[in-house]
């Protein structure tokens, strides 16, 4: 009975797929993305899906918005074990390692259409978390790295110069502790600057950790130096800040609720990634700066952001067709497009000579920074098992801003759980 | 000679009828057994036997025994989600029946505006999780949530009350509590109904105070009720999964996360399936005790009317 039902249920299915395959002869593509960042970001990538459908009627595509980037990866290994995967996706291009253990995706570069000129177009920068063993497994996307957003009119009113960000660690620390505002009764209605610690913290503190001359994982991604003694110093400089200088608010600062603390005033400075930067730019009532991260032994940030994916189970149609989609998306033209409306880093060196780009960065020039900090960026943490080291991660950045825990406690403690999970993959 | 075999054909009817009955019932049963073993019965059984496997990553498991639960042991986030719920149930559960009592005597006097206060008592059991964990989200956000705005007018600086391990869980508690009492009223104030009015007539012919009155009868009353609600309280306590999500993630460093949030989190995020599975079986099992406990044990200390 159990038999007759399905082959009842395949031969319905196979009638319904063949009559609306001899309609249009379209190949149907899905695909997940996540929004980290403010701004009407969905509406932006309907808008581009659409006029790409308009121009390849041939193919059609369902974009998803799959909630944030771990969200997204749940959502889209959850369809892949059961069996529906979405055909391409836009995933953390972190998350690579995994989606390679769990066999779900193929090389960007296997696929034809995809071929050597186009490939090499992007920014060497983008492309270190996208390529492993000679093999160009995705494409970036939404790519960012993380700023100083500073208020200038704080700036002038804490009697600092609004045309000179901090560019060091000392510096910011004293900064700040001019920029600190308090009220008739010693509540603090300005603070100097916040980094958020919730969500995104361990990519916070790869930044911290950078900027001291540390990297935080090998290249096989199966080897970190959480408890290296330069990122316990990074860390407790973040801790500091709070704990010892009171230019932060003690706790963890929200990811999500930061933009509208610095867009009220709340703070003078945030970090933050570029990807906000036109959600900032729109609604902040007064003038504003973005800036490189400050140094401490160098200059530096992590890039970040989200790559293009095409999956394994994908049929060849599909994947070629996915292919023709993700070159439309990044287009020049396009690419400058999807930079001016979020202010993600434009993935490709040629989407900053197309016109459009040119007059936007002449009015805004705040717009290139993050581009410009590309030539200090590292590649982002990305390890075997991701999601769960960025937990381990996550979780000691907490534990320290919080005061749980030291930050030499915090970080020995996740350098064990982490070598532990990642044992397996040595 | 008639009746003798009237007799001797009576066991064999009575046999056949008892038999008959017998199919009936367990026809009648059947459907139900169906869906129980599809949905409930089998799928326990898998998470018990995947349990046994290693994580398979595009391959195949193998087999490992107890691995994953030795990890289990010796997982610090176990232990502390383990020691989270205990300390959240202990918190919630006798405050929200404790609650519950309170308001449903209250609010089974005949009195203006009865049903207004049922009715604002309520409202917070209708309201789906998703929603009371924003409104409390609102509560709680530092400088511009309702509490710190009420605490700033009163010249005491504001919290960052879910961001701090100290005080996240107390706010999760206060917002289960505020949720579940109304619910737990319900149950209470129709137990309330079912006790006669005679006997408050006869207590006060003798003279018992109103204290003496419901201590010694209307409790011991309501007894059944009690159990009643407890058990699902304390089930519900290991149950509540949503407004984590909505409102902590579980943060800060695992300080507000339950063990059904950290199974998600394993089985999703991680991606790691077998000791999601390992992690179901250890709720499946501290549920089934609760239940056991209730089955064998409280329900024969408990007066039925």
């Amino acid at each position: 009975m159990k038999f007759k039902t399905k082959a009842l249920l395949t031969a319905g299915l196979m009638t319904a797929a063949s009559l609306s395959a001899s309609i249009a002869h379209a190949v149907d593509l899905t695909m997940y993305y996540p929004v980290a960042v403010g701004g009407p970001v969905t509406k932006v990538i309907d808008d581009m899906v659409q006029s790409f459908q308009k121009e390849n009627p041939d193919i059609k595509v369902e974009a998803v918005y799959a909630g944030n980037y771990t969200d997204t990866m749940t959502k889209a290994m959850t369809a892949m074990k059961g069996g529906q995967p979405p055909q391409l996706s836009v995933l953390f291009s972190t998350d690579l390692f995994t989606l390679m253990d769990e066999k779900a995706i193929v090389p960007v570069d296997e696929i034809p259409g995809a071929d050597k000129d186009w490939l090499n177009g992007f920014y060497p920068a983008f492309m270190e978390n996208g390529r492993v063993d000679g093999k160009t497994w995705s494409i970036p996307f939404q790519r960012s790295t993380i700023v100083l957003y500073y208020n200038k009119e704080a700036f002038r009113e804490a009697g600092l110069d609004p045309e000179k960000p901090p560019t060091t660690w000392a510096e910011m620390a004293e900064m700040s502790k001019k920029l600190v505002k308090k009220d008739a009764s010693g509540n603090v209605t300005r603070w100097g600057v916040e980094i958020p610690s919730t969500g995104y913290g361990y990519w916070m503190l790869q930044a911290l950790a950078i900027e001291n001359g540390q990297k935080l994982m090998n290249e096989a991604g199966n080897q970190v130096s959480f408890n290296a003694p330069k990122t316990v110093e990074a860390l407790q400089y973040w801790v500091d800040l709070s704990a010892k200088e009171s230019v932060m608010p003690k706790g963890a600062v929200e990811w999500g609720t930061l933009r509208t603390d610095f867009l009220e005033g709340k703070t003078a400075m945030m970090w933050h990634t570029t990807g906000n930067l036109t959600a900032v730019k729109e609604g902040a009532k007064f003038d504003f700066g973005v800036a490189m991260l400050p140094a401490k032994e160098r200059r530096g940030s992590p890039t970040g952001g989200g790559n293009f994916y095409v999956f394994k189970s994908a049929s060849p149609e599909q994947q070629q067709a996915a292919v023709k989609f993700i070159r439309w998306m990044t287009a020049p033209e396009r690419a400058a497009d999807w930079s001016i409306k979020t202010g993600y880093v434009a993935v490709t060196p040629a989407a900053y000579e197309t016109d459009v780009m040119k007059n936007y960065v002449k009015d805004f020039p705040q717009a290139t920074v993050a581009r410009d900090q590309l030539e200090h960026a590292v590649a982002e943490l990305s390890v075997h098992d991701n999601g769960r080291i960025y937990k381990i991660l996550n979780d000691a950045v907490q534990a320290a801003v919080t005061g749980t825990q030291t930050p030499q406690e915090a970080l020995d403690s996740a350098q064990k759980q982490s070598e532990r999970v990642l044992s397996r993959y040595k | 000679m008639v009746s003798a075999v009237m007799n001797a054909a009576e066991p064999n009817a009575v046999r056949r009828k008892a038999w008959l009955t017998t199919v009936n019932a367990w026809l009648l049963l059947l459907p139900a057994m169906v869906l129980l073993a599809a949905f409930t019965h089998y799928p326990i059984l898998a998470t018990l036997y995947h349990s046994f496997f290693s994580l398979s990553r595009g391959g195949e498991a193998s087999f490992v025994g107890l691995e994953n639960y030795a990890y289990m042991l010796e997982d610090d986030v176990f232990r502390q989600v383990l020691r989270n719920n205990i300390v959240f149930a202990l918190a919630t559960v006798p405050t929200s029946i404790a609650l519950a009592l309170l308001m449903a005597v209250w609010v089974d006097k005949k009195m203006a505006g009865r049903s207004f206060l049922r009715l604002a008592f309520f409202t917070p059991t209708v309201l789906p999780m998703i929603a009371v964990a924003n409104i409390w989200l609102f509560f709680y956000t530092p400088d511009y949530g309702l509490l710190d705005q009420f605490l700033k007018s009163l010249g005491f600086s504001g919290h960052n009350w879910l961001g701090d391990p100290s005080t996240v869980m107390s706010c999760l508690a206060v917002m289960v509590v505020w949720k579940e009492a109304g619910f737990f009223m319900i149950f209470y104030l129709a137990a309330l109904q079912t006790i006669p009015p005679e006997l408050k007539e006869a207590a006060d012919v003798e003279g018992a105070s109103r204290w003496y009155f419901f201590r010694r009868v209307t409790l011991p009353l309501l007894m059944p009720t009690t159990l009643f609600i407890s058990i699902n309280a304390l089930i519900n306590s290991f149950k509540l999964v949503d407004q984590l999500v909505i409102m902590t993630k579980g943060g800060p460093n695992n300080a507000s996360s339950l063990l059904l949030y950290y199974i998600y989190e394993v089985a999703f995020t991680f991606q790691d399936t077998a000791f999601a599975a390992t992690l179901t079986v250890t709720l499946i099992a501290i549920l089934a005790g609760v239940a056991l406990t209730k089955f064998v044990y409280l329900d024969r200390r408990i007066h039925y009317q």
